[in-house]
């Protein structure tokens, strides 16, 4: 079959950004960092099965200011990968496809990971303590 | 609306992806699995920071944290690798670079499941 320049549809950033798609693309990113976050999982098992000296280098590099940072970033995004998984969940059994419902379910998976996240580290803190 | 799928095609139940809906399927209950198992899994790490090998181990190497981490790595893992390989399809285009990349995720996703199940063993089986 000849290829023939066929008609293509506008490029992404053609299209003004809305929540929908914003919350589309950010599952996608969230996705990908997490997983990256399972190769530092298993690092941190395996320091923990190795000695203790691997064990608390792990665990330094947790603590410092960047392995923080990271842990922050990586809390976030699990909460809302989790969140907008459900959101995921509910479309595929055909609930909330109105446009009014996918905004509100948007906005409450936005504010929900937020909170979470601040919750779980406000937990955290207090388990060992303080700061 | 008229029906475009030839007889052969609706028989097979095969579009252009050239498979069935286990792709779909597979990451959907791997999903609903890691609702309560990554909850389980935060709610537990949240108590490890800043503490020491011995008091990790604790928690670590007790065959219902055994069960539960492996279960856990395993539903993690095939979700991970199955989001990661429609991200591979989606936007890598040089069949090459395609093919070397989905392959790597399967074997890493695979090796990184064997690597946290045994070091999970250890620490259940040695302690601290």
């Amino acid at each position: 079959m000849a290829s023939h320049p066929r008609p293509i549809s506008p490029h992404l950033q053609i299209y003004r950004p809305q929540l929908t798609s914003m919350t589309s693309i950010l599952h996608r990113i969230t996705g990908v960092f997490l997983s990256i976050g399972l190769l530092v999982l298993i690092y941190w098992l395996v320091a923990a099965a190795t000695s203790a000296e691997a064990f608390d280098q792990a665990q330094s590099i947790a603590g410092s200011i960047i392995g923080r940072t990271l842990l922050f970033l990586w809390t976030s995004a699990f909460f809302y990968h989790l969140l907008n998984g459900i959101r995921h969940l509910a479309w595929d059994a055909g609930w909330g496809f109105e446009l009014t419902a996918a905004y509100r379910s948007g906005w409450t998976v936005l504010i929900g990971a937020v909170l979470l996240t601040l919750v779980a580290w406000a937990f955290g803190y207090w388990a060992r303590g303080g700061l | 609306m008229a029906n475009l799928r030839s007889d052969l095609g609706r028989v097979r139940g095969l579009g252009s992806a050239k498979e069935g809906v286990h792709h779909w399927w597979a990451q959907r209950v791997t999903a609903i699995a890691l609702i309560p198992l990554s909850l389980w899994f935060v709610a537990g790490i949240v108590f490890l920071i800043d503490v020491d090998r011995a008091t990790a181990v604790q928690w670590l190497g007790s065959p219902v944290t055994l069960g539960l981490m492996s279960l856990f790595l395993i539903a993690l893992i095939y979700h991970a690798v199955l989001g990661l390989q429609v991200v591979i399809e989606d936007y890598i285009h040089t069949k090459a670079t395609k093919l070397v990349l989905l392959l790597l995720i399967q074997f890493a996703g695979f090796a990184l499941a064997a690597t946290g199940i045994i070091a999970m063993l250890l620490i259940t089986i040695y302690g601290g």
